[in-house]
């Protein structure tokens, strides 16, 4: 079984709103799961099914080949959106009691909560209030919180939202870090280099219906777009240009160069190789820049979304 | 898993941990305590003021019908006097009033025409005292009139004290009903007050869950239903600590303040205290502490007993599951008012039923009805059963109210699920009618 969560055709209706409509993802064991969309595209509905706070009304969810049920709950660790934690209740007795509704015992909480508070050096807040912390200090908190009973699954909303750079690397080091683990993790952003940077996978949920999903690489592939950066310097670059034109699909290209270059996106037909591309530019000057342009995760979500 | 256990402890241990919570279970009984002393001290004071009457008897016929009480002095001024100079003198003296008794011939028109002068309006009580003595007086003195004897008359009166007994042979007395009585009413109220008190708790409780956000989390980790019936449950704990506390407090205070003061307690006036006062006062019925421990022995106390508990129960958790499903449905308490109402009323109207038509005849149709409608049948029922109601209509009454707060919870448990993901605007009730098919 290569696949630790496979969401079969799930569909959820609010009242008169469609939430969701037949989406099926697959996420691979050890990988970590970019779960994109724009707002309100049924992104958290999907999660919440996942979790078991709301129930489908069609199509069925296996976690490591088992039906979804509630011995599950323990395998998941869920980070929400919108973070909370009691605001009058000490951070310590809060993490123990979170950690134990987990199913996880108090001795084994309490060594593993040590573990965690030494190890984000964040030890001598136990006996505080959480309204005695800041923002990041409360999220950190609850970061601990969901991945302390070492769950198969890590879900994770906004994760980086609220911290500062600082501790926004260091949240995506221990996310990096519980992977290598063995943990799965989705992650849920609107974020577009955090899931450059993280995600091997992802899925792209657009008015209920998935509309995109695959290895990132794959999905990159597939939109890419045959274009060259190409700088070049020419005794006359009007001329060059306006040659390039004829020959090619030509826009403007901005991108920083020592000399005064002429700039340009070179869009190859299907049949043009580059190697010809870089033959034929050799010949008119000399070429200080050549570079594939590859899809963004940003232009791919916008041009799909927009598509769509 | 069962974390039943696990939120039940963590709510009661964060209710009883509050410091607002300590602080009014410590505070409140003081609180009450001091201000019934203080009532009582007043009061008291107001009593001991003596009142003086002056007494213009221009017709002679009223000079020894008053006598110089505790309270009250009567001047009898001279006759000679005419009504502005005694008006005059009356206000030189500081006197309460003046009692002006003119002279005629008929016994009648004397009556007719007495008059009563005061400052200020002159007390109820004192004016019914002065109108009770002048018709005795007066009375009597038209039966001699009219050739009575009025010793006969005395001689012939007959008190009629019944002696009530049920069918079964069981002795009951006055005694016995007010007694009941006051069982009664203090079960039912006791029910009332708690569910107010610890309903609101539990509704701001979810809110407050709901307002800080982590209830997503929680809900990863536990059914909503668990954790409704989890607060509820840990809620009621210290509810019911709470009121421990208050009458273990209240009773130590009150011996402490009523041994410092000279107070008695027991003779403050509260609306159902009056009513037992108002028997008492009757001369035939004589309040002896071993009729009421008599009467106390009389009641049906192991039915007492476990209906208290049962009714109680259902009763709370009909309500409770309700006010945990309004704080489901809104953001804020500011939004509740909407949804407190529908609740309110019934409780309000369970007392109000109870305390007027049980006094009245506690198997009436009035009380009966509504002993059995499940949202005003724990009150009523409670304070009905010291009276002994037929053990069928209890249970049908019962069986009725287990059935409604299983709806209830249900009902209440379908919006609590969708209600504590909902945020932003308040809910109307179609839209609540809506969550429950989701």
């Amino acid at each position: 079984m290569n696949n630790l969560l496979e969401v079969n055709e799930v569909s959820k209706n609010f009242a008169n709103f469609k939430a969701l409509n037949k989406v099926s993802i697959t996420v691979p064991k050890g990988s970590i799961f970019g779960l994109l969309g724009p707002n309100g595209a049924g992104k958290t509905t999907l999660i919440r099914i996942i979790n078991q706070i709301t129930m489908p009304d069609d199509g069925k969810v296996h976690l490591d080949g088992e039906l979804l049920n509630p011995i599950h709950i323990k395998d998941i660790g869920y980070l929400p959106e919108e973070r909370g934690l009691y605001k009058s209740m000490k951070v310590g007795e809060q993490a123990l009691y979170l950690a134990q509704l987990k199913g996880l015992s108090k001795t084994e909480a309490r060594t593993r909560l040590k573990y965690w508070f030494e190890r984000l050096e964040i030890g001598d807040w136990w006996n505080k209030k959480i309204q005695e912390l800041s923002k990041g200090m409360a999220q950190k908190i609850q970061f601990v919180v969901t991945v302390l009973h070492q769950p198969k699954l890590l879900i994770f909303d906004e994760p980086f939202s609220g911290f500062d750079p600082i501790n926004a690397n260091l949240i995506k080091d221990e996310i990096l870090r519980l992977r290598e683990e063995g943990a799965t993790v989705i992650f849920s952003t609107h974020r577009m280099e955090s899931v450059e940077e993280l995600c091997d996978d992802i899925a792209l949920i657009h008015k209920s219906n998935k509309i995109l999903d695959g290895k990132l690489i794959d999905v990159k592939r597939q939109y890419k777009i045959n274009t060259y950066e190409v700088g070049i310097r020419a005794n006359n670059k009007e001329s060059l240009e306006q040659e390039l034109a004829n020959k090619f699909d030509i826009s403007a290209a901005n991108f920083k160069t020592l000399e005064d270059e002429l700039k340009l996106n070179i869009k190859l037909s299907e049949t043009d190789k580059p190697n010809d591309l870089l033959s034929y530019l050799s010949s008119k000057g000399e070429i200080s820049h050549f570079v594939e342009l590859i899809p963004s995760v940003n232009d791919i979500f916008i041009q799909t979304v927009k598509d769509n | 898993m069962n974390h039943l256990p696990l939120i039940i402890k963590r709510e009661y241990l964060t209710k009883v941990k509050n410091k607002s919570f300590i602080v009014m279970t410590i505070l409140s009984p003081i609180i009450m305590i001091a201000l019934i002393a203080v009532v009582a001290y007043l009061s008291q004071l107001n009593n001991e003021t003596v009142r003086t009457i002056s007494i213009l008897d221009e017709s002679g016929l009223v000079q020894n019908v008053f006598k110089n009480s505790e309270k009250t002095t009567y001047h009898i001024l001279e006759n000679n006097m005419s009504l502005e100079e005694a008006k005059v003198l009356s206000k030189e003296t500081a006197a309460y009033g003046l009692l002006h008794v003119e002279k005629f011939d008929a016994i009648e028109t004397v009556s007719n025409h007495i008059k009563f002068y005061s400052e200020e309006t002159p007390s109820l009580n004192l004016i019914s005292d002065l109108e009770t003595k002048l018709e005795k007086k007066f009375t009597n003195m038209k039966l001699r009139e009219n050739g009575v004897d009025v010793t006969m008359i005395n001689a012939s009166k007959i008190f009629v004290d019944i002696a009530q007994e049920s069918f079964k042979g069981e002795k009951t007395s006055k005694v016995d009903s007010i007694v009941k009585l006051v069982f009664g009413l203090a079960a039912g109220y006791l029910l009332f007050m708690f569910i107010i008190i610890y309903g609101n708790m539990i509704m701001r409780s979810v809110i407050e869950e709901k307002t800080s956000r982590i209830i997503e989390v929680i809900i990863s980790s536990v059914k909503p239903m668990q954790l409704m019936l989890g607060k509820i449950i840990g809620t009621s704990l210290a509810g019911i600590t709470q009121f421990a506390i208050w009458i273990i407090l209240c009773s130590i205070l009150m011996t402490i303040v009523s041994a410092f003061l000279g107070i008695d307690m027991a003779q403050m006036q509260t609306p159902q205290q009056e009513i037992i006062q108002h028997a008492a006062e009757n001369p035939e019925l004589n309040m002896k502490m071993q009729d009421v421990l008599n009467a106390f022995y009389n009641l049906p106390l192991v039915n007492l007993v476990i209906a208290f508990v049962l009714f109680f129960i259902g009763g709370y958790l009909l309500y409770s599951s309700l006010y945990a499903a309004i704080g489901a449905a809104v953001d804020n308490e500011t939004d509740t008012q909407q949804f407190l109402l529908p609740i309110i009323i019934p409780l309000i109207l369970a007392v109000y039923i109870g305390i007027f038509t049980v006094i009245e005849d506690p198997h009436g149709t009035v009380s009966t009805v509504f002993s059995f409608i499940p949202f005003t049948s724990p009150v009523v029922m409670l304070m009905r059963i010291p009276f002994g109601v037929p053990l069928w209509q209890q249970l049908v009454s019962l069986l009725l109210l287990i059935g409604t707060f299983m709806f209830t919870v249900w009902f209440a448990a379908k919006i609590y699920r969708v209600g504590i993901l909902m945020y932003g605007k308040k809910p109307s009730y179609r839209e609540l009618i809506k969550w429950i098919k989701y």
